[in-house]
């Protein structure tokens, strides 16, 4: 069966793309994720946060035991270098680069437009053939409001686009006012690529100890059908390549996201709980799948079930949600 | 050789640039001031940087200086070239080794930054006792005077030494010369080679023992052969001076600089004339170019050469007109003829006079002087005193200088006024505090110069005695000539003051020049901030006309995202008003050093510094000073009401900072110093401080038993204590059904607190409307001080629990006992000092502590003013330290003495228990003190036996009164770091936990040498980088209680206050009440791992649930109830390893340095606590067979020899 498929202006075997993971961490599971058919690797994210306050932790450490006393000027071994920057990150990046032949995407969530940019330069100096932006703003205070999120992520975007000649997707959180008008835009700006949605870390509370948790939670199946729904909406609408992320478990889910307009599909829990051979299982499913019932290729597929092309628009529109409590009240 | 580099540094990395590229290997150990020297070398050795023959040299730390210099011998042996770094009585171990390795004529140079060895004190200081103490050894002893000859002559005592065999010490001057930044003219690789001839170094390898070529060295010889053997070795070191000479002068030859073993500068027909080694010798040749310029005839002998002294050659230096000799020595030799160089120089004279070989004919008068002990100031207006004296009629032939004698009268009066600077050279002095940065920014400020300009540069850096909240001073110089000036500044042409609240007691402008630039760090803005100062220092700003500057740095560090670093701002507004530089030039050289130094630290670091720099330049006014002082606010000062007399008279002066006004008079004559001293310095560090919530507080006591400084406290009483209570005073009903029906207050010593933090993050209680607060919550100190001041002293006043009458001990009550170790100098948010407080709540009216050298016995016992204190009764623990390797063999003899008092004042009672009555007698010697009860009735019954003593005529009444104390249980307590247990202590620690003496070791285990800045211990785990294991250390951290667990007899416990409190205090107990040796290894965190210490507590839980330290008891008791002896006390692992290591800087500095490298050793960090944990489990299911049953199973034990020497 023709699983091919294009994404990111790259000719991909299958529509099965590792997400962006701790997976990609570690090369003996890049390998094994490439021996089971991954078309395509997405990093892990490089937090551009989370190395400025590595540097400055570390600074303040070094420093807040130097010139205390007499006896003890210093604490601390003098290395003539730190590896503070994204090097660790490009060096893995090339290390991935040198053991796949498959396209592997970069993954940048940076902060400051000037990070945004170095970071993605670096990341195509190093070989990267793809850069996924991971754009994770919470807007908190009352100071900015949603024209405002939107036009910062939109620089971003072009910053980054105008910077570096290998493609750009973005990847965004589904709480846009208005997520395809967005979409669109980021388009026109020069995406290549859209992935809906990102997963945010959730804090829990503990009741007892009036305290925050942070666990991480893995997908389920039941996540996808928001992002489904936006990528029926979109799909025909914006230029971009499509790519859901979020929710895909099974070759049903899979072949859900194909469906409703998504180039291709980015997998994280599954593969995590289920290990990087999973990725088989599901081509060989979707192949299973599609001779049962009947298409020639997943390019035949795609989009049948966009807003576009369904025969009931209207329960992607306000009519689901009407039906949803209709049922409910009935029960 | 025209491209040398100019570099500013010290004298200890300049001298370990020398002795790095020409070593293979290098045996090192920490002690101050020499342990930079040692660090250096492992850093570039890290940083695989080679020596002059492209191999990288290996450094080794050994457990003491006496293993190091062990190494060492054995490397020269095998005929590596080898060096060590060492000072005072890290040199004193090495003293055995010594007379081996010159006994062999084994080429070797050793560098000593010269320090004071421990007497009646101990000082980290420098002067030359310790070098003083090698004369006997056989090495060849020269010395540098400042930090390029340091340099120089590390190269040339090697060159020495491998052409005449004979080894070389060569010294400079502790602190003044080893951690004094100059510039220096850095030898090259090529010089190096140049200096260090192939073929020597060729042939000190082929004297290297191989069993290719085998020889035998150390025989042992009768004394039919060893006298003529000894006297083998006389050629080559009558070869040696010429050698020396030749040397010199190659190396003059090489690089222009010229040194001569005794140099003489002055007056050709000088007649009064100075011997004078180390840095002294610089400030009194310089004074002596000075007043021979105003027509003095007087000159000054530097001597380099010290061992062997070449009498000869030291005469023939002498203008043949001097008609006094003045020697001076850096020592202090009580009972000989005179100081060691005075005895040398007049042996010089008498042998050239019997040779009539004396330039000058007649015996010239010799008189001799102590000055610079423990870095006692030496300024060239001593260099004139010295010399006055030496030109009167009759001068004193014995004297000191720089002090005030007025016990024997042996000092000189000094005129303070004359000064030989230049006012060409810029002079600042910089007061901050150690944690504000402004020493690592006065260190850049000289290098930008130094090594940027064509400009000279000097700095030095004088730090108070603490470690939380140290004030530091620093003195900087900066001239178009050579700067040589091995002394504190006395005439500032700028001065900084870091912080605003100095100007409250310290006199900050007494050393500005008239017209000086005086550059201030206020909280206030441009117009508010002259009405702020004090009106001395608004004075002193108006008469000497100084030119004055504000900036609210700590403001503006927040707003660059600096935190409380205000370095950068400070230093910034330093090159913009100080004229040293252009102020443009200034700023890029700032910018480019920030770029060097901050870089390797990533971006976001540089940024914030840049953007420090443009606001600094934004934010700093001149202040437009009044014509007249207005102020209504006055200095303080140190002196209080109700200070005892002694505190008043010494130690306020000390605590001013005017401790060298103090004559000798002053002092304690065997350095026995008062306890309970540290209340009366009130040092205000903290810039907030915990504020009390009596309705959100659960009254669980844990932020006062992590409190590292005493300095919040908790107390229960009857409600009638609150008579007379300030009216802001809380307090509240006690909740728990042991004290029902008292009263609870808990206080916080607002002048005492460090403001670490650390109570307000262990407190569990939370405001359930607004958890961000808890029930203590920081708050600016500044605007309750008065307040809190007036309720601490009424708490303290409020009487602490009936010991006797505590309904159980636990962690919370424990607090509840008065703690008798307070207001300590440590480190904000210590790790160490809540054991030590806790022991002294536990056992503190009848505790002896014999403190190992190292933190503890520094914010144990460092002057001005030390934290043990007195109860009431006048009860408290003493305290003694007697050096760092002795520890627990000094703590097991303080036990056999109180022992053997305890044992003749029973013997005595037997004796006259007629006298005392049979009743009382009986009841003191069968008492049962093992509680609280127990010892206070035994203390009524000694009052008692006192009462019938002075009522009693027997002729031995008097000697029981004596003894009689000792009647009440004594608690000796060993006290030390894992430098000392680990390392350094551990055969004695071994030895005595192999004894059956009852004495409890409490090891404060940091898992590094905090005292000395991070060096590596046997306790420090595996995949931490501390110094001398800069790349993480590789292997696992050393089982000291597994060990212990080993002798079967000894009580051993591992503890972790902040996991479990309880489990703490537990075992604090059971080590007590064991009537044989007991060892508690304590985890302290530390500044030394590298994270906000407020997060302590955090941190110890962490250690716990990830297994890493796991909490047990191992107690012999157990075996004869048929239990296993060893109890694991925390089994459930709850946490990762990993995210413990994460935590702390030294670990994750590794994975910044090398992530693969962090990988393997984290991976082992999480297999060894795995094995280790495994290991316990498996032995805390061992029960022992009981005596019967290993008899009836074993008939060697029912062999009655075999059976006694068991017992």
């Amino acid at each position: 069966m023709n699983l091919s498929t294009s994404y990111m202006g790259f000719k991909l075997a299958n529509p099965l793309i590792p997400g962006a993971s701790p997976l990609t961490t570690d090369l003996d599971s890049v390998r094994k994720l490439e021996d089971a058919g991954a078309p395509m690797l997405i990093m892990h994210s490089v937090f551009e946060e989370q190395l400025s306050r590595e540097q400055v932790s570390l600074n303040w450490a070094m420093d807040q035991a130097e010139g205390g006393s007499s006896e003890a000027t210093t604490y601390f071994p003098r290395p003539e270098e730190f590896r503070l920057g994204p090097e660790q990150y490009l060096e893995q990046l090339r290390k991935i680069k040198a053991a796949v032949k498959v396209p592997v995407i970069a993954s940048l969530n940076g902060r400051t437009r000037g990070g945004w940019t170095e970071y993605a330069k670096l990341m195509q100096q190093a070989g990267a053939d793809g850069i996924e932006l991971n754009i994770y703003d919470l807007p908190f205070s009352t100071g900015k409001g949603s024209s405002e999120v939107e036009l910062d992520a939109l620089e971003v975007i072009r910053g980054v686009h105008g910077a570096v000649r290998i493609p750009v997707a973005v990847k965004i959180s589904p709480f846009y006012t208005a997520p395809v008008h967005f979409a669109k835009r980021a388009a026109i700006s020069g995406v290549k690529g859209l992935v809906l949605f990102n997963r945010f870390y959730q804090a829990d509370i503990d009741v007892d100890t009036l305290t925050l948790k942070r666990d991480l939670k893995l997908s389920t199946s039941d996540e996808l059908l928001m992002r489904l729904r936006w990528a029926a909406a979109m799909y025909g609408q914006i230029e971009s390549d499509i790519a859901i992320t979020g929710g895909v478990h099974t070759v049903e889910d899979a072949i859900k996201c194909i469906m409703v307009g998504a180039s291709a599909a980015q997998l994280v829990s599954a593969l995590i709980v289920n290990g990087p051979a999973h990725l088989k299982t599901l081509t060989q499913g979707m192949s299973k799948w599609l001779e049962e019932h009947e298409y020639k290729s997943l390019k035949e597929m795609q989009g049948n079930m966009s807003l576009a092309k369904t025969a009931e628009p209207e329960l992607y529109e306000r009519g689901n949600y009407m039906h949803i409590l209709q049922s409910w009240s009935k029960s | 050789m025209a491209d040398r580099q100019i570099k500013t540094v010290d004298a200890n990395e300049a001298v370990a640039s020398v002795a790095f590229r020409t070593s293979e290997t290098a045996v090192i150990y920490p002690i101050t001031p020499s342990s930079p020297m040692g660090e250096y070398a492992d850093d570039w050795a890290a940083l695989h940087k080679k020596n002059i023959w492209g191999g990288i040299p290996q450094i080794v730390e050994m457990q003491s200086e006496a293993g190091a210099v062990g190494a060492v011998h054995g490397c020269l042996q095998a005929g590596a070239l080898t060096s060590t770094f060492t000072a005072s009585q890290g040199l004193f171990l090495m003293i055995p080794n010594m007379y081996k390795i010159a006994g062999e004529l084994t080429a070797f140079v050793m560098h000593v930054a010269a320090r004071t060895v421990a007497t009646h004190a101990l000082s980290i200081f420098g002067d030359h006792s310790d070098v003083m103490a090698c004369r006997a050894t056989g090495f060849a002893m020269l010395a540098s005077m400042n930090v390029q000859e340091s340099h120089d002559q590390a190269a040339i005592a090697l060159a020495c030494t491998l052409r005449s065999r004979i080894p070389f010490l060569h010294f400079f001057d502790g602190f003044r010369t080893s951690h004094e930044l100059n510039r220096v003219e850095v030898l090259s690789d090529e010089d190096l080679r140049e200096i260090v001839k192939q073929e020597w170094v060729d042939a000190h390898r082929a004297r290297g023992l191989t069993p290719d070529k085998p020889t035998l060295r150390g025989t042992a010889q009768n004394p039919d052969v060893f006298f003529q053997a000894r006297e083998a070795c006389n050629p080559f070191y009558d070869a040696l001076p010429k050698i020396v000479a030749e040397e010199m002068a190659r190396f003059e030859k090489l690089t222009g600089r010229k040194y001569v073993p005794y140099e003489y500068v002055g007056h050709p027909n000088a007649d009064r004339v100075m011997v004078i080694m180390g840095s002294g010798a610089e400030t009194a040749t310089e004074t002596v170019k000075h007043l021979v310029a105003q027509g003095q005839k007087i000159g000054c002998i530097i001597v380099r050469l010290y061992r062997p002294f070449v009498t000869d050659w030291f005469v023939a230096a002498l203008p043949v007109t001097t008609k006094t000799l003045i020697v001076m020595d850096r020592t202090k030799e009580p009972g000989a003829g005179g100081e060691p160089m005075y005895q040398d120089v007049i042996t010089a004279l008498v042998q050239a006079t019997q040779a009539e070989a004396l330039p000058t004919g007649k015996m010239p008068l010799v008189i001799g002087g102590r000055y610079g002990l423990s870095s006692k100031e030496f300024t060239p207006a001593m260099v004139k005193a010295v010399f006055d004296e030496a030109g009167k009629a009759e001068p004193k032939r014995k004297f000191t200088v720089g002090i005030v004698d007025d016990v024997t009268h042996l000092s000189l009066p000094v005129d303070e006024s004359f000064d030989i600077e230049t006012s060409d050279t810029v002079r600042a002095m910089f007061f901050g505090l150690g944690a504000d940065g402004t020493v690592g920014a006065n260190k850049n400020s000289i290098k930008i110069i130094g090594d940027e300009t064509e400009l000279h540069a000097q700095g030095y850096f004088v730090y108070d005695s603490k470690k939380s909240g140290a004030g530091t001073v620093s003195h900087l110089r900066f001239g178009k000539n050579p700067i040589r000036a091995p002394y504190l500044i006395r005439r500032a042409s700028f001065i900084a003051c870091h912080q605003f609240n100095f100007l409250d007691k310290m006199d900050i402008l007494e050393s500005a020049a008239e017209g000086a630039v005086f550059l201030l760090n206020a909280p206030f803005k441009q117009d508010e901030v002259w009405n702020h100062l004090p009106v001395e220092i608004q004075q002193t700003i108006i008469s000497k006309k100084l030119k004055f500057y504000a900036i609210d740095a700590n403001t503006v560090a927040k707003n660059a995202g600096m935190g409380s670093r205000i370095n950068t701002i400070m230093q910034t507004c330093f090159f913009a008003i100080s004229g040293v530089l252009e102020r443009d030039e200034a700023i890029a050289a700032i910018k480019k050093a920030i770029k060097k130094t901050y870089g390797k630290r990533g971006e976001e670091v540089v940024k914030r510094n840049f953007d420090a720099v443009d606001q600094s330049l934004a934010n700093m006014h001149e202040i437009k000073v009044p014509a007249a002082a207005t102020s209504k606010i006055k200095q303080q000062g140190y002196e209080q009401p109700g200070m005892p007399d002694f505190t008043k008279r010494v130690q306020s002066v000390m605590m001013a900072g005017k401790g060298d006004l103090l004559p000798v008079s002053a002092f304690p004559v065997d350095g026995t110093w008062p306890t309970g001293t540290t209340k009366w310095e009130k040092r205000n560090v903290a810039v907030e401080i915990p504020e009390w919530d009596p309705n959100t507080c659960i009254q669980c006591n844990k932020c006062s038993f992590v409190c590292p400084h005493a300095a919040i406290r908790p107390k229960v009483f009857e409600a009638s204590a609150l008579n007379g209570a300030p009216s802001d005073f809380k307090s509240v009903a006690y909740k728990a059904p042991d004290y029902k029906g008292l009263t609870y207050a808990l206080q916080v010593a607002p002048e005492d607190c460090t403001g670490c933090n650390l109570c307000v993050q262990v407190c569990p209680a939370k405001d359930k409307t607004n958890p961000k607060r808890k029930a203590i919550n920081m708050v600016p100190q500044m605007p309750i001080r008065q307040r809190e001041i007036t309720n601490y002293g009424f708490f303290l006043e409020i009487p602490e629990v009936d010991r006797t009458k505590l309904a159980r001990l636990d962690a919370k009550t424990s607090q509840f006992l008065l703690p008798l170790f307070e207001y300590s100098g440590a480190c904000g948010g210590c790790g160490e000092t809540p054991y030590v407080k806790l022991l002294t709540q536990l056992f503190g009216d009848r505790l002896i502590v014999a403190n190992a050298t190292g933190c503890s016995s520094i914010y144990g016992g460092n002057l001005p003013t030390t934290p043990y204190t007195k109860n009431r009764d006048g009860r408290g623990p003493a305290w003694c330290n007697s050096l760092f390797e002795d520890n627990a063999e000094f703590g097991l003899g303080i036990c056999l003495g109180v022992a053997e008092h305890k044992k003749h004042a029973e013997r005595l009672l037997q004796e006259i228990s007629s006298d005392i009555g049979d009743s009382l007698v009986g009841a003191i010697l069968s008492a049962d003190q093992t509680s609280e009860k127990g010892i206070a009735e035994q203390r009524e019954r000694v009052v008692a036996l006192r009462k019938v003593l002075a009522g009693s005529s027997h002729a031995k009444a008097s000697l029981l009164d004596s003894l009689a104390d000792y009647l009440v249980k004594k608690s000796i307590w060993i006290l030390g770091g894992d430098g000392w247990a680990y390392d350094i202590g551990y055969g004695g620690l071994d030895h005595v936990l192999s004894l059956p003496y009852d004495v409890n070791i409490l090891v404060l285990d940091t898992e590094v040498y905090s005292n000395t800045g991070g060096q590596s211990s046997k306790s420090t785990p595996i995949g931490a980088a501390a110094k001398f294991a800069a790349a993480g250390k590789g292997t696992q951290k050393k089982d000291l209680g597994l060990m212990a667990m080993s002798y079967r007899h000894a009580y051993v416990a591992s503890v972790a206050f902040g996991s479990n409190d309880n489990h703490t205090v537990k075992a604090f107990a059971e080590a007590a009440s064991y009537n044989g040796p007991s060892i508690i290894v304590a985890y302290s965190h530390c500044i030394a791992h590298g994270y906000d210490l407020k997060m302590g507590v955090d941190q110890q839980k962490l250690a716990v649930d990830s297994g890493v330290w796991p909490l047990y008891r191992y107690d012999p008791r157990l075996v004869s109830a048929g239990k296993p002896p060893l109890q694991i006390d925390s089994t459930n692992i709850k946490a990762n390893v990993r995210d413990y290591l994460r935590n702390e800087t030294r670990f994750a500095m590794v994975e910044k340095i090398d992530p693969v490298r962090f990988r393997e050793l984290s991976q082992a960090s999480v297999q060894n606590t795995a094995e280790r944990l495994a290991l316990y489990k498996e032995l805390s299911h061992i029960a022992f067979p009981s005596a019967d049953a290993a008899a009836s199973t074993n008939p060697a034990t029912t062999n009655g020899a075999t059976a006694k020497e068991g017992a």
